[in-house]
């Protein structure tokens, strides 16, 4: 295994993964995967998506098995106690890790990206959820659960009551009462899957504060990140995963572009295949002042408005990037162009004519396509034939005088089939039971098949594996050289810089400025991202676009308005 | 925690792979369910009583199943939708009480009046469908509230008691050339207009992706709102058909009648093979489903059963085809 490197300060050995693999159903998730972990360590562990990573913090947190390969964990009584030194691999003993429970015996607590929070109870019932202190009659002592709660609350810097009910909480605020609930578990070992991904740039220094403070208190800490900078600021050691190998255990000091290299194992540019235009054609898409408010979700948080004053053009033959944070309001531009959502104020244009607001057969039909982010929720029929999914959205041109032509369909969909190579055992095969690659050019399919022009691509390579996204960029070039545009949103900052054309991006609901493809590094792209709006504050101010021009950042989207 | 610490040595190898999913005879069951019960079915029957398999009794079985079957023709679209209708049995009495009042009644002609009723039963049908897409009500509820509101309306045209149906829609529960009964020829025909409609309409094919999953239909231009309103007019009408049937085989519209023929009508589709959850379902299952449903109850008359102990049999009958449908789909996993 690769070397413990000595010159990295931490304590004794916490748990350590050898050589473990794990395959399901035609992918290899994990290929002899190392990891060690030690006391007062934060383990940044790094890759693309799909490299294996949530598959072994899974197994961590005993939701898969391995099928090879071992998991040593130190179970020494001595739980919380800071570094007894010298203790070295003594230590360590071989577990199985067969259900959360085993986990949380073994003092590993796991904070996913989805909370599991129950939303109607209370802070301190969810920190003790399933764990309540008793009365000498068995009853909930509610008394000692509130205050064992503010005790963590305080802990973990969380100024809100321990009888707040969780569904009045922030995403925010969700994930420290997740931290709380984890130190409630004195866990030794606590893994954090992209815990930054959803907070603002002041959450994410709260969070720090806490994670370092964790550390000091011998607490072990594997963390998940996209964001390389995180790593230098937080990190002791990276292991970076590639297509589910541990490829290399380097100090956290490595400089990023080394990272980007040992993560995708050559540089950007070959596995980005994108062939730039000479020109770009006429504008396709014309979003003007795009704008919806906010629902005020709970008391107290104010409503922040989902986007407001979205204005930008997408011409023919381009790929234009949409980059931000999750929450920032991507996903609901998008729908909101493509007719699902409603919006308040705005235009969108096809092709200079104005599109009705919450019309998907509108917006059809001018062109446009959608392949939403949850591939499986919304974008396929799971049960439903290759060939239905395929022709779903043109299934009224199918039908003539009243009736569907279903070898005419059965001959779109095996071309189409064809010509993105999908893998498949027959058209008639369900949708569930290909891979996630193979559903997505199912997806993309269907809109070719709808004659799309301008196609909008919703993470459109999450939890594919590496082939299959370079045959999706293929696709993407395809379109573009047959003078169709893409608008793709991606959280994979690599992806955006790679694809993109050009490069917006958006920070709390607006667009907080455009990129061209040369000036497009992922240090601009999230110094844009993070970047809190200025003018935002006064709620309920003019939120007419032409408040968006008085920042001296956005110079960029005052271009594009010529 | 102990149980945890295993020295390295001693672990058994774990097994990864799951279980192996029962003998392929099993499999086959699974797959070809519905039609292979209903085979079944008959043999049995046909061995225990010598009366089953003669003609005159398997056109009566035909007759038994064939308001059943244009009832459950019509639930099939709802349920691939992932619906449920449970109104049909109201409002094919209410369609049927409407022809009587209109012909017998008010004297009009007699094509008027089932005109009538047909209308009636896809604008009951129409509501439902309204209620559940626009009102956003859940379709249990949409669905019962119209079961009582058809029930109701039926009692009120009729006040209470049997209007005499026109002689010449009553030909509809007779026979054709002495031995062929209607009902089952009018069953024949509205399952091949189902199975039309199921596999080769814009509605139909919108009916699986629906069901299968309605976001995703959302996303691909189908106007999901709409095509629900088509969907439950369509069992609305479905009902009616089958109403009108059903009251020219006893020569009158009677207000009570097909009370509870809707809970027949679910059994009867999902017996053949459709899913409650929605995305499946055949016009051809739906039949078997009535049929095995008819020949189950014919059987049992034959071989003396009471009638109490019938309702036990259908009863079992559900739970063992939905059993078999749950099995069917966890090991299509």
């Amino acid at each position: 295994m690769t070397g413990v490197n000595d010159d990295v300060p931490g304590g004794r050995e916490l748990l350590r993964v050898e050589g473990v693999t794990k395959s399901f159903p035609g992918v290899r998730a994990l290929d002899g995967v190392d990891l060690s972990l030690r006391t007062g360590e934060v383990h940044v562990l790094l890759g693309e998506n799909g490299a294996g990573k949530s598959t072994l913090i899974k197994m961590l947190s005993g939701a898969h098995r391995p099928d090879e390969g071992r998991i040593l964990a130190d179970c020494g009584a001595d739980g919380g106690t800071n570094g007894a030194p010298g203790s070295g691999a003594q230590g360590l003993r071989e577990v199985h890790i067969r259900s959360a429970q085993d986990a949380e015996r073994l003092g590993i607590a796991t904070i996913y990206q989805e909370f599991n929070l129950v939303p109607g109870l209370t802070v301190a019932e969810n920190i003790f959820l399933g764990r309540q202190p008793r009365t000498a009659l068995g009853l909930v002592d509610r008394k000692t659960m509130r205050a064992r709660a503010a005790e963590l609350l305080r802990r973990v810097r969380l100024d809100v009551s321990p009888s707040t009910p969780v569904s009045e909480l922030g995403i925010a605020r969700l994930q420290m009462v997740e931290i709380a609930k984890a130190l409630s578990l004195e866990a030794r070992v606590l893994i954090m899957d992209e815990p930054t991904a959803v907070l603002t740039s002041d959450e994410v220094e709260t969070l720090f504060g806490i994670v370092r403070e964790l550390r000091a208190d011998g607490v072990g800490i594997i963390f998940i990140t996209h964001h390389l900078d995180e790593i230098g600021a937080l990190g002791d050691r990276v292991t970076v995963l590639r297509d589910g190998r541990s490829v290399d255990e380097v100090p956290a000091s490595t400089d990023e572009e080394e990272l980007i290299r040992l993560m995708v194992g050559r540089d950007i540019s070959e596995q980005y295949p994108r062939t730039r235009p000479d020109a770009p054609g006429a504008p396709l898409l014309r979003v003007r002042g795009l704008t919806r408010h906010g629902v005020r979700s709970s008391k107290g948080s104010p409503a922040r408005p989902a986007f407001e004053g979205i204005d930008f053009e997408v011409r023919a033959g381009e790929v234009v990037g949409l980059a931000g944070l999750v929450g920032a309001g991507r996903t609901e531009v998008a729908r909101a162009i493509f007719g699902v959502d409603r919006y308040d104020a705005g235009t969108v244009e096809v092709g200079g004519t104005e599109l009705a607001r919450g019309d998907v057969r509108a917006a059809m039909r001018a062109g446009l396509g959608l392949v939403p982010e949850d591939r499986k929720g919304q974008g396929l029929v799971l049960d439903a034939s290759l060939q239905d999914n395929l022709t779903l959205a043109r299934l009224d041109r199918d039908t003539r005088r009243g009736l569907v032509d279903r070898g005419g369909q059965r001959r779109e969909a095996a071309a189409v089939a064809g010509q993105l190579k999908v893998r498949m055992s027959g058209l008639g095969q369900s949708a569930r039971t290909l891979s996630g690659g193979n559903q997505q050019k199912i997806v993309i399919g269907k809109w070719l098949l709808a004659e799309t022009r301008l196609l909008i691509l919703d993470e459109p390579t999450r939890g594919i594996d590496v082939g299959a996204k370079v045959e999706i960029y293929q696709l993407i070039n395809e379109l573009t050289a047959a003078g169709c545009a893409v608008l793709m949103i991606s959280s994979d900052l690599p992806e955006i810089l790679g694809m993109s054309d050009r490069v917006l991006v958006m920070a709390q609901g607006r667009l907080a400025g455009e990129l061209p493809a040369a000036e497009a590094t992922q240090d601009a792209v999230m110094e844009l991202a993070v970047r809190s709006p200025k003018g935002a504050a006064p709620p309920d101010a003019g939120h007419t676009p032409s408040t968006n021009k008085n920042h001296p950042g956005q110079s960029a989207m005052e271009g594009s308005d010529d | 925690m102990t149980e945890l610490l295993k020295t390295p040595g001693e672990t058994p190898p774990t097994t990864a792979q799951g279980r192996a999913f029962g003998p392929w005879c099993t499999r086959a069951v699974l797959k070809n369910g519905p039609l292979g019960g209903l085979i079944a079915l008959v043999v049995v029957m046909a061995v225990l009583s010598q009366d089953f398999l003669n003609g005159q009794n398997l056109l009566n079985v035909g007759v038994q199943a064939s308001v059943t079957a244009i009832l459950a023709f019509g639930v099939t679209f709802v349920i691939v939708s992932a619906g449920i209708d449970l109104s049909v049995g109201s409002v094919a009495a209410l369609s049927a009480t409407v022809v009587a009042w209109a012909a017998t009644g008010e004297g009009l002609p007699v094509w008027i009046a089932v005109l009538l009723g047909l209308a009636v039963g896809a604008a009951a049908g129409l509501v439902s469908g309204a209620l559940v897409a626009y009102g956003k009500l859940p379709a249990f509820i949409a669905t019962l509230a119209m079961l009582s509101i058809g029930r109701g309306l039926a009692l009120v045209i009729s006040g209470g008691s049997p209007i005499p149906f026109p002689a010449s829609v009553s030909s509809l529960g007779d026979t054709l050339g002495g031995w062929l009964p209607v009902p089952v020829l009018v069953m024949i025909a509205m399952g091949l207009v189902a199975a039309l409609i199921l596999a080769r309409t814009y509605s139909g094919r919108a009916m699986f992706a629906i069901g299968g999953n309605e976001e995703a239909a959302r996303l691909s231009g189908i106007h999901v709102k709409r095509r629900k309103l088509v969907i439950y007019a369509l069992s609305g009408l479905f009902a009616a058909v089958a109403g009108i049937v059903l009251a020219a085989r006893l020569t009158s519209a009677q207000p009570q009648a097909a009370s509870g023929y809707e809970l027949d009508a679910i059994a009867a589709v999902v017996i053949g093979g459709a899913s409650l959850s929605g995305g499946s379902g055949k016009a051809s299952g739906t039949l078997i489903g009535a049929l095995i449903l008819a020949v189950l109850r014919n059987g049992l008359n034959l071989l003396s059963v009471s009638a109490f102990w019938q309702q036990v049999a259908t009863g079992l009958v559900i739970a063992l085809a939905v059993l078999l449908d749950t099995l069917r789909r966890r090991s299509a996993r």
